[in-house]
């Protein structure tokens, strides 16, 4: 890790007046908000993909309330920084991380999978401020965000591009032909987090289709690689406040992570990927989630 | 007249397209142009020297070419996404589906060498289905210009237009079709181009020159046949379409798919809404080798093949 960056304060980063520690613990606590009502929204809503919300909850929140500038009553500003939730899937935590940013009301998370909500299983930007493409199909989101890099390499701008992608998402070809690019092109504004849980769908990813040596992969393609605790509010900030820091190649973040963070009985369950807690496993998750806040 | 002959006043539609692509450039930074290795084939080189930092040259991999398409619009760009049509369609149809139609991205996609343009390579090189398949795509415009001049009018009306956009961009020749003075282009909007009251011909594309060929044949033998330009076939121009009916009988005309495309398009619509007699002029599915033009005569998709349906379809 290089030496921390400070960046202007945009939004909730400028609460940071205490250092790390205490952006720190503003992450986490976001994170722990947006654990506890994203599986409400999937109770009430009957389904979703609690897994990966969970396993992506914590990199979701250091992005949306520290790291990344943008004005959520300007959603679309030519000069905002970019985050794709590659593995669309996964909007429990993309629409609390918006909702808490202020892209739109609260209330509207309530909303979630019902007939008619801008709330969809995957996200759509044509009627969901705040998202920037619509994923779902695993391997959409780093090709559009290559294409933003390369748009602000173009004009020498000065936003920076953050893709989240799945760990078993990376089977996809179309990943790996951006990245090619990516890196062909040295896209130093581009940051790539892999949400490394090591499950997909059906079973773990090695056993599928292995990944490993996967930082190895993207060295090979001329990308920085960097790997940290993908739940360590404090090594994840780090990490994106070092991402951010001038360069000329792509970065990747191999976060490890636990598919279900932070509700026991669902962490490493690949039979988590899509499921909804009955009223029983709702109020222990939710038990224990609180539990951590006054830890 | 056979789409093989010969003439000194035929034209390769790339030449209009790069030019207009080039004029736009010149005036608005925000124009870029996507390849995947196609610079040559796309007759791109004067761009590349001219701007080479908005020519972007993804190499051989046309899934992330229409992805960063879609990202060049995010990022305030307007993309001409060019590659063969054939590759470029099929290769990326769900990054045509969802980053650029389901997510309303400003991407102009350019369909080079479509149809039967690549005769000799065969099936896997013809593109012969792209119109059917992208017009089953919601928010999506598609345009099959037929000549220069529309080329070029419909590259600039899709620069001029917020949101994605198909160009089928022919390599085969083709005259200059003659058009009143002052005539304009407009997306979605028909452009009749002789009138008559046995029949309607719809055509576009390659196909346009030959469907006016038929009609002058077919009023020697004393057979009336309107002649309408349907460039866009999505969205479709129904009021045109009702014209059209009103004569009794439509034949249309494409260089693509006999159904499916153009052809299934208006036959969509008469069905619900004016049901006429039709015959759907195109190709019936995977190709033999042989030269564009040698295709073409085969399967009919010539000013006799056109006038032979007409008579047919009025009885005569």
């Amino acid at each position: 890790m290089g030496t921390p960056q400070q960046y202007p304060a945009t939004g909730d980063a400028a609460l940071d007046i205490g250092g790390k520690a205490q952006r720190a613990r503003h992450v986490g606590e976001r994170a722990n908000w947006m654990r506890r009502r994203l599986l409400g929204m999937i109770v009430a809503a009957g389904q979703g993909h609690p897994g990966g919300d969970l396993s992506a909850t914590d990199i979701v929140a250091a992005l949306y309330f520290d790291i990344l500038r943008f004005d959520p009553t300007a959603p679309l500003a030519p000069s905002r920084d970019r985050f794709i939730l590659s593995k669309g899937h996964c909007t429990g935590a993309l629409y609390t991380a918006l909702a808490g940013a202020g892209f739109f009301p609260e209330a509207d998370l309530d909303t979630y999978l019902q007939p008619g909500s801008r709330l969809n299983g995957h996200p759509n930007r044509t009627y969901l401020p705040g998202v920037e493409t619509n994923t779902g199909p695993l391997g959409h989101g780093l090709p559009v965000g290559v294409g933003i890099a390369v748009a602000g390499q173009i004009d020498n701008a000065d936003y920076r591009v953050f893709v989240l992608t799945g760990d078993g998402e990376l089977q996809e070809g179309s990943m790996w032909e951006a990245a090619m690019f990516a890196g062909h092109r040295g896209l130093g504004n581009l940051t790539v987090i892999v949400d490394r849980n090591r499950l997909q769908q059906g079973a773990r990813t090695e056993d599928t289709n292995s990944l490993e040596p996967l930082g190895g992969k993207w060295a090979s393609f001329g990308w920085q690689v960097v790997e940290v605790d993908g739940h360590d509010h404090a090594a994840l900030l780090a990490a994106f406040d070092d991402a951010c820091a001038p360069r000329n190649q792509p970065r990747v973040i191999i976060a490890n992570t636990i598919k279900g963070k932070g509700v026991s009985f669902m962490e490493n369950q690949a039979g988590w990927h899509h499921g909804v807690p009955n009223p029983e496993q709702y109020q222990q998750a939710l038990a224990e989630l609180e539990a951590e806040i006054h830890a | 007249m056979s789409a093989s002959a010969p003439s000194s006043g035929l034209f390769d539609c790339r030449d209009a397209y790069v030019r207009a692509v080039e004029e736009l450039a010149i005036a608005d930074d925000r124009i870029v142009a996507v390849v995947n290795d196609s610079v040559g084939s796309s007759k791109l080189g004067k761009f590349r020297d001219r701007f080479p930092h908005r020519l972007v040259n993804v190499g051989i991999a046309e899934q992330n070419m229409v992805g960063i398409g879609a990202g060049l619009a995010n990022g305030g760009k307007i993309p001409f996404v060019s590659g063969a049509s054939c590759f470029l369609t099929a290769r990326a149809m769900e990054q045509i589906k969802v980053d650029c139609a389901y997510s309303n991205s400003n991407v102009k996609l350019c369909g080079i060498s479509s149809g039967v343009a690549y005769g000799e390579l065969g099936a896997t090189h013809h593109s012969i289905e792209d119109v059917a398949w992208l017009r089953a795509i919601d928010n999506l415009t598609v345009i099959v210009p037929s000549d220069p001049w529309e080329t070029a009018a419909a590259i600039k009306a899709a620069a001029e237009m917020d949101g994605p956009v198909f160009i089928r961009i022919s390599r085969m020749p083709v005259p200059q079709i003659a058009r009143a003075e002052g005539a304009s282009f407009a997306i979605g909007k028909a452009e009749v181009l002789r009138v008559g009251n046995d029949l309607a011909i719809i055509a576009n594309g390659t196909l346009l020159h030959q469907a006016v060929a038929a009609a002058q044949d077919l009023a020697a033998e004393g057979i009336s046949a309107r002649v309408v330009n349907m460039a866009t076939v999505s969205p479709l121009d129904a009021e045109a379409i009702a014209a059209c009916a009103a004569t009794g009988a439509i034949v249309t005309a494409e260089e693509g798919l006999a159904s499916g495309g153009l052809g299934g398009a208006v036959a969509e619509l008469c069905a619900r809404h004016h049901p006429v007699p039709m015959r759907m002029l195109g190709f019936p599915g995977f190709l033999p080798t042989g030269s564009a033009a040698w295709l073409m005569d085969r399967f009919g998709l010539n000013a006799n093949g056109i006038a032979a349906a007409a008579r047919e379809l009025v009885g005569r």
